[in-house]
């Protein structure tokens, strides 16, 4: 089924207002002057002279979708690694926006300063209920002694709400999240992300073991964050990718830790070195 | 206080149950002893000790069960609690000791010293000893975890630190020059603000404090548990880089729970040390740290009054066994063990949870 996502949004202009519970808290020290959110610059790291990532270059614009993708062994999930400060790279540069050094802060401080994440495998904590993994992602005080006398103010409670109507888990909240099926359990990640309230978003293979329904949810679910958010989606599935890209969206191919190409899904396709390495077609 | 029990039927019971104890203990030991519910004295005291042994257990709870951290060294802050109302209580005995010396304590002068340490000055006052009971294992659990947690350590290698630590504790405790009295520690000690600590009334009210420390501690670590700060532990106990990706400084979260359950071992050891009457370095013994993850492991993780019961189940058990049969005592408590690891994995208290919902 396809979707024209530009004129489903026309139909409804105030649909933007309905959501702006999503709108990114603004980080007073974010700068994106240059309408560009994440530089990465002749970034490399290598494990045991295996060079995971070779002299990588990405810019990231303010609002933008971009999908990257690139064959297994690519540094799609280490590239990952290093914007979120879990990975140290050898050489190179990371910013957010002008004046945020991602190579400074730790994941904490980073996550913090409004970049997201979702994991290949459905990450949530398994014990807690869908409302209690959403609660601990709001965007909130993440101090202890705050967090000991934390209280659900009304304002929260509806934006709790909100988002698990818009993950479409109302029925499943006081369910162990361990309880969830595989994609329910990669909606509440998305949900729990968008609690976040990040202006950058990395989602890693959002659609790994989704039936296509559920696939088509997601792809509306990531368009429609795109503009307030800046979303870089890793994805393997190809037909998910050009749904995605659709209207002219970047994307870029990686490959042995680098970026091949990158453009439209139209000029991807017709790249020859794309065709050889990746695509294959 | 009342709505930090809501959904914990255990934790009303045991603190009902507590309550009742507080009442009726001091009743039935004035009952006259030809009744059948005359509670004598020395079953005071022992019951007394089993709370406070209690107590540490939701400390180790605290810990394992909901941060995660299997802790083999928290007998290690239990024990720093205990000598340090062990100090107080030596200097309370005065010129009362063996060798009727009114500055220094026995051991001191049978080790022919001179005149006071500087950490035992001001330790004749009740209100320092009480500060440095939680001070002291509150410090050497931050500067550990400190530590250890920004270091990243952890599962086997940070049990096996904290194994290493009591034991340290326990070397350094046995040795004279340290001031705490050698392998004999701290022991013969006369009375307590004042009051005899061989009167039935002071046994009482030791045993009182005792379950009123239990009830309070178990409320703190509900209100830990139950509060949103609760749930990130939680979430760090089982997805530790995703809370870290969420934003949330592990470190700290660590930090901060370990460092108020080794104050709570602390307080939990203060209490211990009057009711039995001695300290010394064997409390530090790796093997003590490792019977309370039993205890703990008995009554039932993250539950917190699983390790209230599993504690005073075992040391029940332990108590009478050992009166009646001494030599089998050991593979009993080992026995024990296997068959609740084989057939109770959530112990007693996921047996009763299952019984609930069928």
């Amino acid at each position: 089924m396809e979707i024209d996502f530009e004129n489903e949004a026309k139909n409804y202009p105030e649909r933007g207002q309905v959501f702006d519970f999503l709108t990114p808290e603004q980080n007073p020290a974010l700068n994106v002057d240059k309408s560009v959110l994440l530089y990465i610059e002749s970034l490399s790291v290598s494990f045991d002279g295996f060079k995971a990532i070779n002299d990588l270059n990405l810019y990231i614009r303010d609002g933008e979708l971009r999908c990257i993708i690139g064959p297994n062994g690519a540094g799609k999930t280490t590239m990952m690694d290093i914007i979120t400060g879990k990975t140290k790279p050898d050489s190179g540069l990371a910013y957010f926006g002008q004046t945020i050094n991602l190579l400074e802060m730790d994941e904490p401080a980073i996550a913090q300063a409004g970049i997201g994440r979702k994991f290949q495998k459905p990450t949530v904590f398994e014990n807690l209920s869908v409302w209690e993994n959403l609660e601990l992602a709001m965007a909130q005080s993440r101090d202890f002694l705050s967090l000991l006398r934390a209280k659900m103010s009304v304002e929260q409670m509806m934006e709790m709400s909100e988002i698990l109507a818009l993950i479409g888990l109302e029925e499943q909240i006081d369910k162990p999240a361990g309880a969830l099926s595989h994609g329910q359990k990669q909606w509440l990640e998305i949900g729990a992300l968008l609690m976040q309230k990040p202006r950058l978003l990395l989602v890693d293979e959002p659609v790994a073991g989704m039936t296509h329904q559920e696939m088509d949810k997601t792809a509306e679910l990531l368009r429609s964050l795109a503009g307030r958010h800046s979303v870089v989606v890793v994805e393997h599935d190809m037909e998910f990718v050009r749904n995605l890209s659709e209207g002219g969206k970047t994307v870029s191919v990686l490959h042995q830790g680098s970026v091949l190409a990158e453009g439209t899904m139209a000029q991807i396709q017709d790249d020859e070195r794309v065709k050889q390495v990746y695509l294959g077609e | 206080m009342i709505r930090l029990l809501d959904q914990d039927r255990g934790g009303k019971w045991l603190i009902g149950s507590l309550l009742l104890a507080i009442v009726l203990v001091p009743i039935l030991n004035s009952l006259p002893e030809s009744s059948s519910l005359h509670i004598p004295t020395y079953s005071i005291s022992l019951l007394g000790k089993y709370l406070t042994l209690a107590l540490l257990a939701v400390a180790v709870d605290l810990v394992w069960g909901y941060l995660g951290i299997l802790t083999l060294g928290h007998a290690a802050f239990f024990a720093l609690g205990g000598y340090a109302m062990g100090m107080y209580l030596m200097r309370q005995i005065g010129d009362r000791g063996v060798y009727g010396n009114p500055d220094l304590p026995d051991f001191m002068v049978f080790l022919n010293w001179q005149e006071l340490p500087w950490f035992w000055h001001g330790f004749d006052q009740f209100w320092l000893a009480v500060i440095m009971v939680m001070l002291v294992p509150g410090i050497l659990a931050f500067v550990f975890g400190f530590l250890a947690f920004r270091s990243r350590v952890s599962g086997v290698y940070l049990s096996i630190i904290t194994q290493a630590m009591t034991f340290a504790l326990m070397l350094a405790f046995y040795r004279n020059e340290m001031g705490f009295g050698g392998n004999n520690g701290l022991t013969d000690f006369k009375d307590i603000l004042g009051f005899s600590l061989q009167s039935d009334q002071t046994k009482i009210g030791l045993f009182i404090a005792s379950a009123i420390a239990l009830i309070l501690g178990y409320l703190l670590c509900r209100a830990i548990t139950t509060s949103r700060a609760g749930r990130a532990v939680v979430a760090v106990r089982d997805g530790e880089s995703r809370a870290r990706f969420m934003g949330y400084r592990v470190e700290n979260i660590k930090l901060w729970v370990f460092t108020f359950s080794a104050v709570l071992a602390g307080v939990a050891g203060a209490l211990y040390v009057p009711q039995v009457g001695i300290i010394n370095p064997n409390e530090f013994s790796p093997i003590n740290s490792i019977e309370v993850v039993v205890w703990v492991a008995v009554g039932g993780r993250a539950t917190l009054y699983g390790a209230v019961l599993g504690a005073i189940l075992i040391n029940y058990a332990k108590s009478y066994f050992t009166v009646e049969l001494p030599d089998i005592w050991l593979f009993a408590l080992g026995g024990l063990f296997v068959l609740v690891t084989l057939l109770l994995p959530r112990g007693v208290t996921g047996l009763l949870k299952r019984k609930e919902v069928e």
